[in-house]
């Protein structure tokens, strides 16, 4: 009887505690830059596809919900010719993200992704790449990696000695 | 037997063996790189670094090199040793500190050695803080792409390239940390079988360039256990599908045939599968215009085409599976089967299995024939005829030469040291051909002769082994020749006798068989092996059918013709061809690429090729292999002996109304044939379940199931049904090493390269777990007493304004389906007539310029080569290369100048 009496004091002093609920969708939530969203593609500083297409996120998905393929411009840049996530599969782990050598597949905290037709779900290249580099404005893979790109020749990445004159004797 | 310890726990060991040999045969995961299986230990790049203990009193130990410390009783290693540990990860990071941080963008990425050995060695984190070398890439042609910045250094591509394969133009240039392999200057890469240092670079040097035109990643790829079917040796192979589409061939380890390589032919054959000639819909030809339509339409046609009728006659192939030619032989009644081969070779391959059987000679797999010690080759050109036999006869002339080293205590798995003594030394290899051949650098004597002086030389073998072998009259030096051969032939310990279906001469078969038969009567065991054209000739063969002049007499009467994976204008000559098809009305043709046959068949229906069905073939080892289907093809394709069970039930035939799967055409088969009775050991039945599961076809890391066809409907589609195979098209399944027949790729925890093949094996570089897979046909009785063959064919004369045409073929372009290949078809050489420098003065051709040739009713217009090789009064004629397909020789024809001058050549200048 007693315990009755207290629930209803309690829930009676609830009604003059401060809100937690608020109003979305016309009050939007606080997330996180890491929060763990919509999956974008990003771009490199100098505004070129960041993704190599290495398939290294394909791999690392638990739930497989991303297919690429991999093609290489004319001067041997890679890229992904197709790039797709099932969101309807997705579970936002975050695995992707981390496997990711070039920091170019990353989480956003947008989570509005709800449609009325599953088949929306599905993105292509085209919903993914961004214009930005996402969290890491500074990276470039390209400028590390000791293969020839246009623009860049071997010898020019990052801690990378001239090309070898296989001609000389020289010790 | 020794008894080794390593980490203190006793272990049984093959002496003649090395440490890092024994320890991977056990199962221990312990890192190396120079050392290869099939080119032993050299010692260079110091990464299988273990501790040697004295005795178990010794605690301080020495470091060592396993794969240079033999496994002598009681040697004492420790592989888990701190030391050892420690300084296996400092080669790794030493090596390291060049290597390009491009993982990511690198083709091997996924199953490179490197990477395999970097994560068992903890290494992580680059300390150096350094500039990294690099090297500007070579072009090395349409097969392998290079990027040298990856290299460590190891010399496995020189050692395979230069001392295994026996290439020139590759070597190892510039010095200390900046040596450079590659070639003097950019170029295609010479040798046959360059595909192999794909698989031999333990890192991204050296990847496969067909690959990068539509790249994937190992863990991506839906594999199955397939055979090659670009030759007649039957080499295993494991082709990559993603997408519907074939990616790329790698070698599977079969102990007894192909081990660890394959030749370019086979390994860059496959994109014929994914040619725009490909047949992908049934097509019907009305008014002589032919119309895609559906399946159902297709079969109304086939319907009109055949119910009711009672003379339909079945034309089978050399190229499709035995199950294939089974089918439409149930279908149409064996007495109307015919095996679609000409008569010539119809009749060279029935007396092959013929002296198979009668002859005291056993017919070797290529593991075998590596291990001859003597070998005489007779009118074959085995690198462009069954390119992979010209590897293994590059094993067989060390085999003498290890002698010596064995007596010096050197063991065989110490290479540079036995290379060292052996120097150039070969055992005999004697060539006895029509013109020059790629293996001439390492072969005692050759001889260019026509083809009765071929066959004439074996004979004169025979009778210089054994007196009461047939006697020829020849010159004083084929005589000696003769006598060297057969002196040869007879001190050596596994003496083999190769011959065969490349010179189409029943004479020099019969003359090998003679050679064999004479070393059995001087008791020694001899090795007799043929090469047969194409991958299932031996087993068309088996099925003893009636040749294609016989389906041809039978044509006119048949209310219609079924034509299986079979262009018969490469069996046939064009007016013949064109014969044919005048006085066949229907003629329903089943074929995967389009050819000579599909464009004039009435109806077309779209067969499966290897990686898009299942079935046998018998190898020219006489083994039966089995492949099985990579990946389930879009739209109508569909395996041929379904689609002629199809056919079957339109005329409602009874038998093939019960082949509901695979197995049931086989165990028709085995019943009905007994000579291919074997067939059913050639793989597991399609019943059978490990642990309750099936074979997974896909790595378990398989990517992008809900992904892939997500485009087309996001709910993702129920993974195919096999009903024909113990193998599923999925990533789930038994975990574990399947039967060998049934391992559709090569993967070990902690091992994803191809070096995971030793994990396999029941010893290293020895036959698998289980046996290797096949099943061996046919086996040679002991001496029937049918005796020597004793038609000695007469001595060539040259004619007067004739010349003998005979066969030349390339590796690259003379296989029918290859040649659909875009990365083949590059390097392909154009039809050419090679003679002799007199010969060729004499017609007033010039190198380079276009010769008319008129040789077995036909003309072709070919470019001329000059080649001193040629004895004279003989021309050699690259045949299979359209437009000289179908074409029977040797036969004797004529040669004039062309009329129009070569664009560009030396014609015009003069």
């Amino acid at each position: 009887m007693l315990s009755i009496i207290r629930t209803l004091w309690d829930v009676f002093l609830h009604a003059f505690r401060k809100r937690v609920t608020i109003q979305y969708p016309e009050q939007k939530a606080y997330l996180s830059a890491r929060y763990r969203g919509r999956i974008i593609l990003s771009r490199d500083p100098e505004g070129g596809e960041r993704c190599v297409a290495c398939y290294l996120c394909a791999v690392a998905c638990p739930v497989d919900c991303i297919a690429l393929q991999a093609t290489e411009d004319s001067t041997g840049r890679r890229y992904p010719e197709f790039f797709r996530i099932n969101f309807s599969r997705c579970i936002f782990c975050g695995y992707c993200e981390e496997a990711c050598p070039t920091y170019a597949i990353q989480l956003t905290p947008d989570i509005e992704m709800g449609e009325y037709s599953r088949q929306n779900m599905v993105y292509e290249k085209e919903h993914l790449l961004i214009s930005g580099p996402g969290k890491y404005p500074d990276y470039n893979f390209w400028r590390v990696a000791g293969v020839k790109i246009g623009g860049k020749d071997k010898g020019q990445a990052e801690r990378e000695a001239p090309p070898t004159d296989l001609r000389s004797l020289l010790p | 037997m020794a008894t080794v310890y390593i980490d203190d726990k006793p272990y049984t060991a093959d002496p003649a063996q090395n440490m890092l040999f024994t320890s991977l045969t056990l199962g221990f995961n312990l890192p190396y790189f120079c050392w290869h299986p099939a080119m032993g230990s050299v010692g260079a790049c110091r990464q299988c670094a273990v501790k040697q203990f004295r005795d178990e009193n010794d605690t301080r130990g020495k470091l060592v090199m396993a794969c240079m410390t033999p496994a002598a009783d009681g040697t004492r290693i420790a592989i888990h040793d701190p030391d050892a540990t420690k300084f296996r990860a400092g080669v790794i990071e030493g090596l390291m500190t060049n290597h390009p941080h491009d993982c990511p963008v690198c083709d091997e990425g996924g199953e490179c050695h490197l990477q395999d050995m970097t994560v068992m060695t903890g290494h992580d984190y680059r300390r150096y803080p350094y500039d990294k070398r690099t090297f500007r890439n070579q072009y090395l042609g349409p097969f392998v792409n290079q990027e040298m910045n990856r290299c460590i250094q190891c010399y496995r591509c020189v050692r395979f390239y230069r001392e295994y394969a026996g290439g020139r133009d590759f070597n190892s240039f510039a010095l200390r940390d900046l040596v450079f392999f590659g070639r003097h200057k950019d170029g295609v890469l010479e040798n046959e079988f360059s595909g192999n240092l794909v698989e031999v670079c333990p890192t991204g040097v050296f990847t496969d360039a067909t690959l990068k035109h539509h790249y994937t990643r190992k863990w991506d790829l839906q594999f199955a256990p397939s055979i090659c079917t670009h030759c007649g040796l039957g080499c295993n192979t494991s082709p990559g599908e993603r997408y519907g589409m074939l990616r790329r061939i790698v070698n599977r380890y079969n102990g007894e045939v192909n081990g660890y390589f394959l030749c370019d032919r086979g390994r860059y054959g496959y994109e014929c599968v994914n040619s725009p000639q490909r047949i992908r819909q049934p097509l019907l030809r009305r008014e002589g215009v032919a119309q895609p339509v559906s399946r159902a339409e297709a079969l109304r046609a086939a319907r009109e085409l055949l119910a009711g009728k009672q003379n339909v006659i079945g034309i089978g192939s050399p190229r499709a599976s035995l199950e294939a030619n089974f089918a439409l032989r149930t279908l149409v009644g064996p007495d109307h089967f015919f095996a679609g081969m000409a008569d010539d070779e119809h009749r060279l391959l029935t007396k092959m299995i013929q002296v198979l059987r009668s002859t005291p000679a056993r017919t070797p797999s290529l593991r075998e024939i590596e291990q001859c010690d003597a070998v005489l080759v007779l009118g074959e050109d085995p690198t462009n005829f069954a390119p992979r036999l010209a590897l293994a006869l590059r094993q067989s002339v060390r085999q003498q030469p290890f002698a010596a080293t064995d007596k010096m205590r050197i063991p065989r798995w110490l290479d540079h040291a036995v290379r060292e003594a052996v120097q150039d030394d070969k055992g005999p290899l004697f060539i006895a051909s029509t013109h020059a051949t790629r293996l001439d650098d390492i072969a005692a004597r050759t001889f260019r002769a026509a083809p009765t002086d071929i066959a004439r030389l074996g004979f004169a073998v025979a009778r210089a082994l054994d007196t009461s072998a047939p006697a020829t009259s020849m010159s004083g030096e084929a005589v000696a020749l003769a006598a060297q051969i057969a002196q040869a032939l007879k001190t050596a310990h596994r003496p083999l006798i190769i011959a065969g279906g490349g010179l189409n001469s029943e004479s020099v078969i019969e003359a090998a068989a003679n050679v064999a038969r004479a070393l059995d009567t001087v008791g020694k065991e001899a090795r007799l092996s043929f090469t047969v054209p194409e991958c299932n000739s031996m087993g068309l063969a088996l099925m003893g059918a009636a040749p294609l002049s016989a389906a041809f007499a039978a044509v006119k009467d048949a209310d219609a013709v079924i034509v299986l994976e079979n262009d018969l204008g490469r069996h046939m000559p064009q007016p013949a061809l064109r014969e044919f098809f005048e006085r066949a009305f229907h003629v329903i043709a089943l074929d995967c690429l389009t050819n000579a046959t599909t464009e004039r068949a009435e109806l077309v229906l779209p067969a499966g090729t290897f990686a898009e069905s299942d079935g046998t073939l018998v190898s020219s080892e006489g083994r039966a292999q089995r492949f099985f289907q990579v990946f389930v093809p879009s739209g109508d394709i569909q395996e041929s002996w379904r689609w002629l069970c199809d056919l079957g039930a339109l005329r409602e035939n009874s038998e093939m109304a019960d082949w509901k799967e695979l197995d049931d055409v086989i165990i028709a088969l085995s019943n009905a044939i007994p000579a291919l009775a074997g067939i059913v050991n050639a793989a597991p039945f399609s019943g059978l379940r490990l642990a309750g599961e099936k074979v997974p076809r896909e790595p378990h890391r398989y990517s992008g199931r809900t992904a892939m066809h997500a485009n087309i409907n996001v709910s993702e589609p129920k993974p195919p049904d096999d009903p024909d195979s113990p193998l599923s098209f999925s990533m789930e399944g038994f975990p574990d090493q399947p039967p060998s027949a049934l391992i559709p790729f090569f993967w070990t925890p902690g091992w994803n390269s191809i070096q995971s093949t030793n994990f396999y094996q029941k010893e290293i570089a020895g036959p698998l777990r289980g046996g290797d897979p096949g099943a061996r046909l046919i086996e040679s009785g002991a001496s029937d007493g049918s005796g020597y063959f004793i038609r000695v064919p007469q001595a060539f004369a040259p004619r007067e304004g004739e010349w003998l045409v005979v066969p030349a073929y390339h590796i690259f372009g003379s296989d029918e389906q290859s040649l659909h290949s875009a990365a083949i078809a590059e390097v392909a050489p154009k039809p050419y007539i090679a003679m002799n420098p007199e010969d060729a003065v004499l017609l007033a051709l010039r190198p380079e310029s276009l010769a008319e040739v008129k040789v077995d009713g036909s003309s072709y217009r070919v470019q001329v080569r000059v080649r001193p090789d040629m004895p004279k009064g003989i021309a050699a004629l690259l045949v299979g290369v359209p437009p000289v397909v179908g074409v029977h020789l040797p036969a004797w024809g004529t040669l004039q100048p062309a009329q129009l001058p070569v664009e560009g050549g030396p014609e015009r200048a003069a």
